[in-house]
């Protein structure tokens, strides 16, 4: 030992910066790696292919007469369809669209101003919004009341009132037939 | 402790509430350790991070399984092909397991080479052998939550132990299982307890941990450290040491789980769980393998005491022995490298613990139940006799006067994982088949490191399976939409899901119907269930083919052999019952399904002339991506995790003699 301690100067400072590049270099490649290794954790909570595989619902219109409306399942969620009467769809066109707390046309909400469908959650917090049944309130517009703090939704679906921020959603949907619709 | 001071000032704000900081640098970084350990003592650290592993994958699997017996066996396979990532979750999971056992094997062995146990560290041997019962238990409860016969049969027969106990040994195994079979309300409370235990084994390792630093590492000379000069901090000669090694670690973990993901388990395992039928030769894993022949070794009563209560006894016997160890071996010397004799007989037991696991592996003969035999009351022989014996007859060597001074390297020790290694290979051969199997002109497009299906063959596989395989068996595990990675469009899929009928409903009136199959359903038996079928089949119900090349001992090559497996001349002694045919592979030859690979017995679309071996080589191809869809994303991010941790692993090293190269 003591004969090696006069070059020890050198070599150690030379150790020191090797030993500080490969503790940087560990380091930085050890951070990344697990970093990347938490993504396949992360990404397994999100939709499984065959949660994503099952979007599409059939449904059959032939049913439904003038202002009623059913409620579908598709993707686990309620779907409302609504066979809208002539007044219903002629108050939704004329309104004014600057009143609009989420300015919509009717006309892009619809594929046939007859149909209306529309995702049946409330855009504030979750809730089922009532107005299906004839016996529901349906609020001052005339179209969907949410229970839970009072929104209230016009009969194209449009937030008109109370806490919500947005219109109930439209979901992607194509007519297969006269009579029947499939959503998704 | 006291004079911890830290130049932040939220550090000390913290550390005069709560001494975090003191408690860390004490114990993870100035802890003083001795400086001669070596790589033997990796293994503690390395069993620490599997654990937390374990914790994990098995979290994040918790949320997408399903612990019902009509629904587990599918939410796992569910994981396996739809879930993102699921198939690696598993996969980390279920070798994780066994590389658990592996590691917690060799810190246990290195215990007893080295003398760990001995005083004053008896309460520290006593908290792992604790760990090691909690690994054992829940081990075998996670091993029975997939469902499959194995599960099935495994819970079965474990439970099944408890029995043997006189008088209240039936209330127990009636209370275990919560019904009067292993049935679905064991599966939940095995779901429940296997989520708990390693929770528990946490606090077990914090114990472990803490009384290790109260009577500070052994270490391979044995000798306690004599001052300053014999020890180092942990931080940072161990924590490097550490790291490098769970780079080395990860490597030979992530082997298995890329390339070899099924090593560990057993074939039958993939069969759904069936309480009607017994797998022919059922074991339990690996690592209970030596207690297991423990268990078997006892086949005659001895005097009124049973010979099933005399096997549960001597196999609980044969762990819980370990808790008088360190009194049974009382030599005052530690460490095997200066006792000669029972170096040797600490290797006899190493290779008798082989022996062991080599005949609780395999079906009972004449000839293994006597070695098990031998070899169980050698096992008890090294405990009760040799080691008190050794203790008082041995001479051991001089002990070196400190830990600095030269000592003998440890001799050679790989023997151990050589006899592993072999003695392992498929272990739950049911040795019905005695012929050796066909393997097809050019192998499997899939196998090797790089392995990727055959697109072509894929192809021509579906048309095999959709036009000749599909009129009897269901893939139910697959999914039309699945087929895009075979090569058909999206409109290919969607007219071939709509030729098939499934059932829908209830409609408005509340009626069950049929409507067209789309691309989202899956494909299902053409028959509406297992007793139809078996009333067609004379009996016997075509078997799901979703996961057959998994199901079945060298998968592949057995349905390939099956397929081809028709003799034109049957064998002289051959005697097949009316309605069967003969097959050379088929275990038992009778098999209810003929011959269905012929020459032109399809014609490919693409040309591909069809003689026989071609069909059958191009429908297992389909078949194994039908039982493993996840082979090709699998193979490719293992070449990636590897290059990956090469690298780690060689900086770590590189940084890890840096560290080290001043210590002498
Ligand atoms: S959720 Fe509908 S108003 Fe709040």
């Amino acid at each position: 030992m003591a004969d090696t301690a006069k070059n020890a100067q050198p070599s150690a400072a030379d150790g020191q910066t090797r030993r500080d590049f490969l503790l940087q270099a560990a380091s930085t490649v050890g951070v990344v790696g697990t970093g990347i290794a938490l993504w396949p954790f992360v990404h397994s909570m999100n939709p499984a292919a065959d949660t994503l595989a099952l979007s599409t619902t059939d449904v059959d219109l032939s049913a439904i007469k003038p202002g009623q409306a059913i409620t579908v399942v598709w993707r686990g969620s309620p779907v409302f369809v609504r066979s809208r009467t002539a007044e219903e769809i002629a108050s939704a066109q004329a309104v004014n669209l600057s009143e609009l707390r989420d300015p919509q046309a009717d006309a892009i909400r619809v594929k046939n101003p007859q149909w209306l469908i529309v995702v049946g959650i409330c855009t504030h917090l979750g809730c089922v919004p009532l107005g299906q049944k004839p016996t529901d309130p349906r609020g001052e517009w005339g179209g969907w009341f949410c229970p839970c703090h009072g929104s209230q939704y016009d009969t194209s679906g449009r937030i008109r009132k109370g806490p919500a921020p947005k219109n109930l959603a439209v979901p992607a949907y194509q007519f297969t037939s006269d009579t029947t619709v499939r959503i998704g | 402790m006291s004079g911890f001071k830290s130049n932040n000032t939220v550090v000390n704000w913290v550390e005069d509430r709560l001494p975090v900081f003191s408690m860390l640098r004490h114990s993870a970084i100035e802890y003083p350790t001795p400086k001669n350990l070596n790589y033997w003592w990796n293994f503690g650290s390395l069993a620490a991070v599997t654990l937390v592993i374990m914790i994990v994958t098995g979290l994040f699997l918790a949320m997408s399984y399903t612990p019902h017996s009509a629904l587990a066996f599918d939410s796992v396979e569910r994981i396996m092909r739809d879930v993102n990532y699921g198939w690696l979750l598993r996969y980390l999971h279920s070798n994780g397991a066994s590389m658990f056992f592996i590691l917690v094997y060799i810190h246990i062995f290195r215990g007893l080479y080295y003398g760990s146990y001995k005083a004053p560290r008896e309460l520290l041997w006593f908290i792992g052998i604790a760990i090691y019962l909690a690994m054992m238990a829940t081990g075998f409860l996670g091993y029975v939550l997939p469902w499959g016969q194995m599960s099935f049969w495994g819970a079965t027969v474990i439970t099944n132990l408890f029995s043997a106990f006189p008088l209240i040994g039936d209330s127990i195994v009636t209370l275990l299982w919560g019904g009067f079979s292993v049935d679905n309300p064991t599966l939940n409370r095995f779901f429940a307890l296997h989520f708990l235990l390693p929770f528990v084994i946490v606090g077990l390792v914090a114990l472990h941990v803490w009384a290790l630093h109260s009577v500070k590492s052994n270490n391979p000379l044995g000798i306690d450290m004599n001052g300053p000069q014999d020890a180092i901090p942990f931080h940072p000669y161990y924590t490097i040491k550490d790291l490098f090694g769970i780079g080395v670690f990860l490597m030979v973990y992530m082997a298995f789980v890329f390339w070899a993901p099924n090593f560990f388990g057993e074939a039958d395992n993939y069969i759904p769980a069936n309480p009607m039928l017994t797998p022919p030769h059922i074991v339990p894993e690996w690592y209970y393998l030596p207690f297991y022949a423990i268990l078997r070794a006892f086949t005659v009563d001895l005097w009124f005491i049973p010979a099933k209560l005399l096997g549960v006894v001597a196999m609980f016997g044969a762990i819980l022995i370990l808790f008088a160890l360190p009194w049974l071996d009382s030599s005052k010397v530690r460490s095997a490298t200066f006792r000669p004799l029972y170096r040797q007989f600490f290797w006899l037991f190493v290779l008798n613990a082989f022996v062991l696991g080599y005949c609780g592996a395999k079906p009972t003969t004449d000839l293994l139940v006597t070695v098990s035999q031998v070899a169980t009351a050698y096992y008890f022989a090294h405990f009760l006799i040799v080691l008190p014996w050794l203790s008082r007859k041995e001479k051991t060597l001089a002990l070196p006067a400190s830990i600095s001074a030269p000592v003998v390297k440890a001799i050679a020790i790989g023997a151990m994982l050589l006899i592993g290694a072999t003695g392992f290979s498929g272990t739950a051969q049911a040795n019905t088949a005695t012929h050796e199997l066909l393997k097809p002109e050019g192998g499997f497009s899939w196998t090797g490191v790089f392995g990727r299906y055959d697109r072509a063959s894929l192809k021509r596989g579906w048309q095999v399976y959709h036009e000749v395989c599909a009129n009897c068996h269901g893939l139910k595990l697959v999914a039309f939409r699945n087929l895009a990675a075979v090569g058909l469009t999206p409109e290919e899929i969607k007219a071939i899901a709509a030729e098939k009928e499934v059932q829908d409903g209830p409609n408005d009136e509340g009626a069950m119907f049929q409507r067209p199959a789309r691309p989202s359903d899956r494909m299902l038996s053409p028959y509406a269930n297992d007793k139809v079928a078996a009333s067609i089949h004379g009996g016997a119900v075509p078997p799901d083919l979703s996961l057959i090349t998994k199901a079945r001992v060298n998968g592949p090559n057995y349905v390939y052999s099956l397929l081809l497996g028709y003799p034109d001349v049957l064998p002289e002694d051959a005697a097949i019952p009316e309605g069967k045919m003969y097959n050379t592979y088929f275990p038992g030859y009778a098999i209810g399904m003929p011959q269905q690979v012929f020459e032109d017995a399809v014609s490919y679309a693409d040309g591909t002339k069809a003689t026989k071996e071609q069909i059958a080589k191009d429908v297992v191809t389909f078949l194994n991506w039908a039982a493993e869809p996840e082979l090709e994303a699998r193979k490719s991010l293992g070449v990636k995790v590897m290059v990956f941790l090469a690298l780690l692993t060689a900086l770590l090293f590189a940084l890890k003699r840096q560290i080290w190269k001043d210590v002498h």
